[in-house]
């Protein structure tokens, strides 16, 4: 088992990111993040599903989520060169003592400070999903009253698409759909 | 041209080519059912239960291959529409379902027979919509037909508001052409997959054909059987495959699987090549996976990918329609003809336990294998259609009536729905009003949606409806005599008199307790104009022989006992099965004197409840 990043591209329309949990949940694969938002395309969204599985679970992933009617695209990230980041909010516990050592961890990370109040610092880090745990890590004995990570985004570096699948939005032409009536082979 | 959006509905079925609709009305839906005096062309059935309208949509289906329609009302009118679209899933058969549902204003307030029905039927249906508009009537259905019977086919589910319905809005067919940029029905196996393919074929020395429904969906049978005769491969069938072979072709060994042909399990196990043909490796099919056909290299060819590797990984996988990925192949294949492999296959038939029909005794008792069986000798030359249940009769009539053209045979393999069987054959009669439709069904399965003989009387047409009485949940009963020591908990089930109860619904009642009584209880049914429906009571405590307990390995069959094995009764004498019958001289057996007049209660049968080592209650 090994974690594989999935990017699906989604048609914006009610009830598919239901559509795409729902299959998770009822495959019996284990997600570890998912996170959706807009795309440069009106109409499609994108989503970054992490799920731990076996190389043949991944491909079994792949091909069940091309299934869902909705599901315009998918790519395997896991074996191209990637960019990985999550963004974090950590509430942290602080006293007059302690509160210079939780603000040189937060330099050592590249994280800032986004809320201060006597008792405690609310730090935003981003990175990838280790960097984040590992922020996460430091801070704990200080006493972490919340923390918020929203799972990670990705994108594979480099100017190649992403692959030379069908272009995000096909235009609606009919040959591309065939009509009903000229459907024999498949019933 | 403005319409409201329920004669929105009506035109996109009458485009769609829909000639006939199942349905059950209700508030929700009101809208649409008074439109539909308008369509006369279009004739509703009113069923008497909104499962019985899936079911008779997915009969419908599965005996014309056309898309079969059912319409209900919202919340309880769609709810009981749910183990039929899940029945439907299971077995791909491409039906549209289409809901009403509470106004567009009113959803999420729990109004009045509110219930989420896209949300209750996602994992149940190839692909939903909650349409809010009169304006995307038309698209949705469109798109539903289409997503429903193309690829591998499934059930869609339309959930319309009451509003849309009401509202009017412009219908343009043309412009309501599907839009479905992210869906791929079709797929195309690379060249490079069919030379492997093509090799491994060539090379095989024991090469066996898994034949499944993907035949009888893609109406590729001749090209199987080409490929088959080219190449001398063996083809056994799955379930649901039945039919896709003709039963008399000298190709086809029989059903594999759980209570499959204990000679064909074997083959699948010594096989060194299994070619899968739209089958998915059900686990009624495989057994353990864990000691699965290991000798035997795969080639899987199915137009859905996600199948592949499923359940058993493969070596070459053709993805796409099966009629495609046989053309290409043909050319590729040598010829040759296995004739060591076929012979070792014989020898294995030869040590199989001689099949249950040909050692049952002809002892005035009734047995469920020999109804089956008479009755498909008795309807051979007749077209005919048989539907069965869930439960012991629905695996005798696998084993017993010989099917030898596709789509004769419709069943609920998936899901393995109890009840389906009548309700499926009144839609199959209504695709093929030409042909004799047999229902053959359980005590139990039949109680549960025997309400729709009202609908076959309402409707005027004739299904012949054979009722397996064993006053048992046979097959839960067979379980718990293997793998419970008998406890019958919950199994001994009494029923009204069916005789009455058919004469109630102003149809024709018979009843066959006797051997004798058999054929000419099946000549007054075909002489009948109406529905008849027939009680034959037989033999309580039978067993469905041979059987891989769930879990086991598919060679470790429990056989018939051989101290069962009997002379054939004198009317079995034309059962032709010649391998069997050499077998059975080899063994002695045929020596052996007939069986007292026991019942099958009393008889000594010590190998009965052993099951092998590693057998275990799987789940049924
Ligand atoms: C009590 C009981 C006992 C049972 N015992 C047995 C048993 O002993 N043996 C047995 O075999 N079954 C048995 N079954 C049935 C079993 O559960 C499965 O339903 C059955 O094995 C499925 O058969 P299938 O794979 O051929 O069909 P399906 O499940 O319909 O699968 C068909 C496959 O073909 C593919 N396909 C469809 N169209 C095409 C196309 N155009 N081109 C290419 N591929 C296509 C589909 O994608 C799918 O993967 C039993 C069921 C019950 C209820
Ligand atoms: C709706 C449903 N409920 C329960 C089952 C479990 N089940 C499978 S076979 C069977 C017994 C069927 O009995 P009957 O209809 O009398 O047929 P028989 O096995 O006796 O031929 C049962 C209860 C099922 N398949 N479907
Ligand atoms: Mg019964």
């Amino acid at each position: 088992m090994a974690k594989h990043t999935l990017i699906a591209y989604v048609e914006d329309v009610p009830g598919v990111l239901n559509r795409v949990a729902s299959l998770f949940r009822r495959r019996n694969f284990n997600i570890e993040s998912l996170t959706v938002g807009r795309t440069e395309q009106p109409g499609v969204s994108r989503l970054t599903v992490v799920v731990d599985a076996t190389e043949a679970g991944a491909r079994i992933v792949e091909a069940n989520l091309y299934k869902l009617v909705n599901v315009l695209r998918v790519d395997d990230l896991t074996h191209k060169p990637s960019l990985y980041r999550e963004l974090g909010l950590v509430k942290v516990r602080v006293t007059a003592r302690t509160r210079s050592e939780v603000l040189q961890l937060t330099d050592v990370f590249r994280a800032r400070v986004v809320d201060v109040d006597e008792a405690t610092l609310v730090i935003e880090v981003t990175g990838t999903p280790e960097k984040i745990g590992k922020f996460e890590m430091v801070l704990r004995p200080y006493g972490i009253v919340e923390i918020v990570r929203t799972g990670a985004v990705a994108m594979a570096r480099g100017h190649e698409p992403l692959s030379a699948a069908p272009p995000l939005v096909p235009t609606a032409k009919e040959e591309q759909h065939p009509d009903a009536a000229s459907l024999s082979m498949s019933v | 041209m403005k319409l409201t959006g329920a004669e929105i509905i009506w035109e996109c079925l009458q485009k769609e080519g829909v000639d006939v609709v199942f349905g059950y009305p209700g508030g929700a839906i009101l809208p649409t059912y008074d439109a539909m005096t308008k369509y006369p062309q279009i004739h509703h059935v009113l069923v008497r239960h909104e499962q019985g309208a899936t079911h008779m949509a997915d009969g419908y289906a599965r005996a014309s291959g056309r898309v079969g329609v059912a319409i209900a009302t919202s919340g309880p009118g769609a709810t009981n529409m749910v183990t039929g679209i899940a029945t439907a899933m299971m077995d791909s058969s491409p039906i549209v379902c289409i809901t009403g549902q509470v106004g567009s204003k009113a959803i999420g307030t729990d109004a009045f027979q509110e219930t989420d029905v896209t949300g209750v039927t996602l994992p149940i249906t190839k692909h939903n919509y909650l349409v809010t508009k009169p304006g995307d009537i038309a698209r949705a259905i469109r798109e539903a037909f289409y997503i429903a019977k193309s690829g591998r086919p499934g059930p869609v589910l339309v959930d319309i508001t009451k509003d849309a319905q009401q509202l009017t809005a412009e219908f343009d067919w043309e412009a309501a052409a599907p839009r479905l940029p992210g869906y791929r029905p079709s797929h195309h196996a690379p060249a490079s997959e069919f030379a492997r393919a093509a090799e491994l074929i060539n090379f095989a020395q024991r090469p066996l054909i898994l034949a499944g429904q993907g035949i009888i969906k893609s109406g590729t049978t001749d090209a199987v059987l080409q490929l088959a005769k080219t190449a001398g491969i063996p083809i056994t069938t799955t379930l649901l495959g039945i039919g896709a072979i003709p039963a008399s072709s000298e190709f086809n060994l029989g059903m594999m699987g759980m209570h499959g042909e204990a000679w064909v399990n074997q083959a699948i196990q010594q096989a060194d090549l299994l070619i899968a043909l739209g089958m998915r490796f059900d686990d009624r099919v495989t057994g353990n996976l864990k000691t699965y056909a290991l000798n035997a290299k795969k080639i899987h060819v199915d137009i859905d990918p996600t199948e592949i590797n499923k359940n058993v990984p493969v070596d070459v996988a053709l993805i796409g329609d099966l009629r495609e990925v046989l053309t290409v192949i043909q050319p590729l294949v040598r010829k040759a003809a296995h004739a060591g492999w076929w012979k070792t296959i014989q020898g294995f038939r030869g040590d199989s336990a001689v099949r249950d029909i040909q050692s049952l005794p002809d002892s005035g008792h009734l047995y469920a294998a020999h109804v089956i069986n008479d009755i498909w000798r008795l309807t051979q030359k007749r077209d005919t259609i048989v539907v069965t249940d869930v439960g012991q009769h629905q695996m005798w009539e696998a084993q017993y009536f010989r099917h030898d053209k596709p789509r004769s045979l419709i069943t609920s393999g998936g899901l393995g729905t109890m009840g389906f069987a009548l309700p499926a054959a009144i839609g199959a009669k209504f695709a093929c009003p030409d042909k004799d439709v047999w229902v053959i069904v359980g005590d139990g399965g039949f109680q549960m949606t025997s309400c729709e003989l009202a609908t076959a009387e309402q409707e005027g047409i004739k299904v012949n409806v054979a009722i397996i009485n064993n006053a048992f949940l046979g097959m839960v009963r067979q379980w718990q005599e293997f793998f419970y020591d008998k406890r019958y908990a919950a199994t001994p089930m009494t029923g009204p008199d069916f005789v009455k109860l058919a004469e109630a619904y102003r149809l024709t009642g018979l009843r066959c307790n006797q051997r004798a009584g058999v054929k000419a209880t099946v000549e007054k049914t075909l002489a009948d104009k109406k529905t008849v429906v027939i009680d034959f009571v037989v033999e309580k405590e039978d067993t469905v022989f041979p059987m891989v307990p769930a879990g086991a390995d598919l060679d470790k069959m429990i056989r018939r006992p051989k101290q069962d094995v009997m002379l054939e009764s004198g009317s079995d004498k034309d059962w032709e099965m010649p391998a069997v019958t050499v077998a059975v001289a080899r063994n002695g057996h045929t020596k052996a004197s007939p069986r007292k007049t026991q019942t099958a209660k009393a008889s000594p049968k010590p190998n009965r409840a052993v099951a092998p080592k590693g057998a275990k209650a799987g789940r049924r």
